[in-house]
């Protein structure tokens, strides 16, 4: 065996545990205190770094909230599971969660419905396109189809459907908003996910501009407020839009029924209330 | 000396100019069209504000809108007639704009006040300006910002030169050209009152050394007139008329980035700006008709017309003989710069220097294919950014570098995307990357 090894080892081990210990060292010297509380509310937090609560990403909203800045209710992935334990460890109590929502389409006008008025060849992204010429639809206030929201959208709670329409996965999305914020024209919306009806629809156009571009859009015949469908005002018309006041109405069903142009949308089907039969 | 490189910037490309087809043809006169359409928002800045409502008569040349702020002119009737309308209508430059709707009378009676006054030199400053904003005018060349605005400098920035450009360096485009032919005396004097507002010393004009006929003809005249101003011939090349690229080829001054040109002192106005400017003053007549060119393969007739404003394509091709049957594209301005149109119903505004239609071949589209990284885009680029490097960071969605490398300072010439042998949209990237960059600027405060 060869004797020079010996004092490499030594020499290295030597220096090993000098350093070492001037880690230690300084480990214990320099320490910066930490909430303890930020880590267990980060392992709590989603993960996603949507920005639904106002802050870059979940930890900086795990200190936002140790520290006092939010209160533990604004991250609306996590919904009221997250809330509660977020409370439980910072020992608060009485936290209210806002109602739980959901990301709606309010526009129908896909390929099959509504005009395109050219050829759009340029970047995928609903962002651009609106540069030229103010988008390709011929509805100025329509849905482009280029699924700008569904890339946006953190959850892969989106996709585009085959009329080039996107399309919320319900059960997936939650309400960070995201896609309401990316949409070059406002047709994403969070509602409450109590209200079964929504107008898909945000064109403020009358009857002839609508008609020449669009086959299901809302062209403000305002037959959905009269007394007659709605008697206790549960829609009322703003501009040439109705806006839907009471959304747990049933006569919103009946609007539904008479809207001529079918821009009323319902989420879920099955609940529908079952009309009385006829005797 | 006319041995010496004429003067120029750096960067730019030549495309074949095209002009052929209509520069030797006089400006012909448009007949009345059954109606105009009058758009709220011809002109950079605030839109100005409707003030006749549907069923009232008006006479060619009154104000039907005011404008909506400093940075804002009015708009007027021209064409006298009945309002039949305000409503959203189709706009050259994209989405639908409040218009007003004017059915021709088909006597074109004009507002009393328009009348030549004698003095109109000796007025006084105030007086030319408030005459140049009430006229409605907006830069003819196509960008269509407020005169009277230009020729406003605030007091703290001395303004030493006037540049009036005649340079015209988008293909096909022959509207000023002809203007400078035809009105040249109107354009001289236009500019004798843009150097009374300014209160500069010198002034220049520019123009291409391809339109040979229009430097005699201004030299002629600024020699006869005896004034102190200069022609001076331009190296062909595309983007000469752009603002920047301009000053520096005449005076060789650089504008700083993110500056204006009256930072180094200088103001520069389309040759149609100063004739307009010259009817404002002296005759009180407001902007009601300008010159197009109605040119390409699409078109029968190639013309350049004199029009009212707010006359709809249609009835200017009408005019021209009807579009060709493998009509492609029809672009509003000139085929660098020039937006694409998709519809015919839209009118002729303040900035519309020429309708452009291209057949079916030449509006084939190449298939985008990856950058090879030959550096041909920077080599071009006028105002020496990094064009190739700006449409990466657009693609990845990384705007803050792209700010970094000094996006916001591209002029959209369209230089970089006219050589790129892998046919890269980098135009529409990069103003892509422009609007979302200033979007996080607006939210960032």
């Amino acid at each position: 065996m060869d004797p020079l090894f010996i004092p490499s080892i030594i020499a290295l081990g030597g220096m090993g545990l000098l350093f070492g210990a001037g880690l230690a060292f300084a480990a214990k010297k320099f320490a910066v205190e930490v909430d303890p509380r930020v880590a267990q509310i980060i392992e709590i937090l989603p993960g996603a770094n949507c920005g639904s609560c106002g802050r870059p990403g979940c930890s900086a909203y795990a200190e936002a909230v140790s520290s006092g800045a939010l209160p533990p209710n604004r991250c609306t992935p996590g919904g009221k599971n997250v809330a509660e334990r977020i409370s439980s460890i910072l020992g608060l109590v009485g936290v209210e969660m806002e109602e739980p929502k959901v990301a709606v389409v309010q526009c129908q006008g896909g390929k099959n419905e509504a005009v395109e008025k050219y050829l759009y060849e340029g970047i995928h992204d609903c962002n651009a396109a609106v540069l030229i010429g103010g988008g390709l639809k011929g509805c100025q206030y329509g849905c482009l189809g280029l699924g700008s929201c569904v890339k946006a959208c953190p959850f892969d709670a989106m996709y585009m459907n085959d009329n080039g329409l996107p399309v919320v996965i319900e059960d997936k999305c939650t309400a960070c908003g995201i896609c309401v914020s990316t949409c070059p024209r406002g047709i994403m919306r969070l509602i409450s996910r109590n209200q079964n009806v929504f107008l898909g629809c945000v064109s403020q156009e009358k009857l002839k501009a609508v008609k020449s571009v669009c086959t299901v859009g809302c062209f403000a015949c305002k037959i959905c407020v009269t007394p007659k469908v709605t008697p206790s005002e549960a829609i009322v018309m703003e501009g040439n839009l109705p806006v839907i006041k009471d959304i747990q109405n049933s006569e919103l069903y009946e609007a539904v029924k008479k809207c001529p142009a079918g821009s009323y949308v319902i989420r879920e089907k099955s609940k529908i209330p079952v009309e009385p039969e006829q005797v | 000396m006319g041995f010496l490189k004429s003067k120029s910037f750096s960067g730019g490309i030549h495309p074949p100019d095209s002009k052929k087809g209509t520069d030797q043809k006089a400006i012909e006169k448009c007949p009345l069209p059954p109606f105009v359409v009058i758009p709220v928002q011809q002109h950079i800045g605030a839109p100005s504000k409707p003030i006749v409502q549907k069923g009232d008569q008006v006479l060619s040349g009154q104000p039907v809108t005011e404008s909506g702020g400093f940075v804002s002119v009015p708009s007027h009737a021209s064409i006298s007639g009945t309002v039949t309308a305000v409503e959203m209508r189709p706009h050259p430059l994209g989405a639908p704009v409040l218009s007003i709707v004017i059915e021709s009378d088909g006597q074109d009676n004009r507002v009393p006040d328009i009348a030549y006054q004698d003095d109109y030199l000796n007025l006084d400053k105030k007086e030319m300006l408030a005459r140049v904003q009430s006229a409605g005018l907006a830069g003819l060349g196509g960008a269509t910002f407020p005169t009277h605005v230009k020729l406003s400098p605030p007091p703290d920035k001395t303004i030493e030169i006037l540049i009036i450009n005649g340079v015209e360096c988008e293909p096909y485009l022959t509207s000023d050209h002809r203007l400078m032919l035809e009105q040249a005396e109107k354009i001289v004097s236009g500019m004798q009152l843009l150097v009374k507002i300014l209160g500069v010393k010198k002034a220049y004009i520019g123009i291409e050394k391809n339109k040979p006929d229009a430097i005699r003809i201004m030299q002629g005249l600024i020699a006869k007139s005896g004034l102190p101003y200069a022609v001076v011939p331009l190296h062909v090349k595309y983007p000469q008329g752009a603002e920047k690229q301009l000053i520096k080829a005449i005076t060789g001054r650089t504008v700083p980035a993110g500056r204006l040109p009256m930072d180094v002192g200088c103001v520069v106005q389309n040759v149609g700006t100063a004739a307009a400017v010259y009817d404002a003053i002296a005759f009180r007549q407001p902007l009601i008709e300008r010159v197009v060119t109605v040119t390409g393969k699409g078109v029968k007739e190639t013309k350049n017309v004199l029009t009212r404003i707010g006359t709809p394509f249609s009835y200017l091709f009408e005019f021209c003989g009807g579009l060709a049957e493998d009509t492609g594209k029809i672009i509003m301005g000139g085929p660098m710069m020039g937006l694409a149109q998709s519809s015919l119903e839209a009118p002729v505004i303040k900035g519309t220097s020429g309708l452009l239609v291209l057949n079916e071949h030449d509006s084939r589209r190449f298939k985008e294919s990856v950058c090879i990284s030959c550096a041909r885009c920077i080599d071009v680029c006028p105002m020496g950014l990094l064009p190739k490097m700006l449409g990466a960071y657009v693609k990845a969605e990384y705007f803050d570098a792209a700010k970094k490398h000094n996006i916001l300072d591209c002029i959209e010439c369209g230089s970089c995307a006219y050589v790129c042998p892998a046919h890269i949209n980098l135009v529409h990237l990069i103003k892509y990357g422009k609007s979302q960059v200033i979007k996080s600027m607006k939210k960032a405060g």
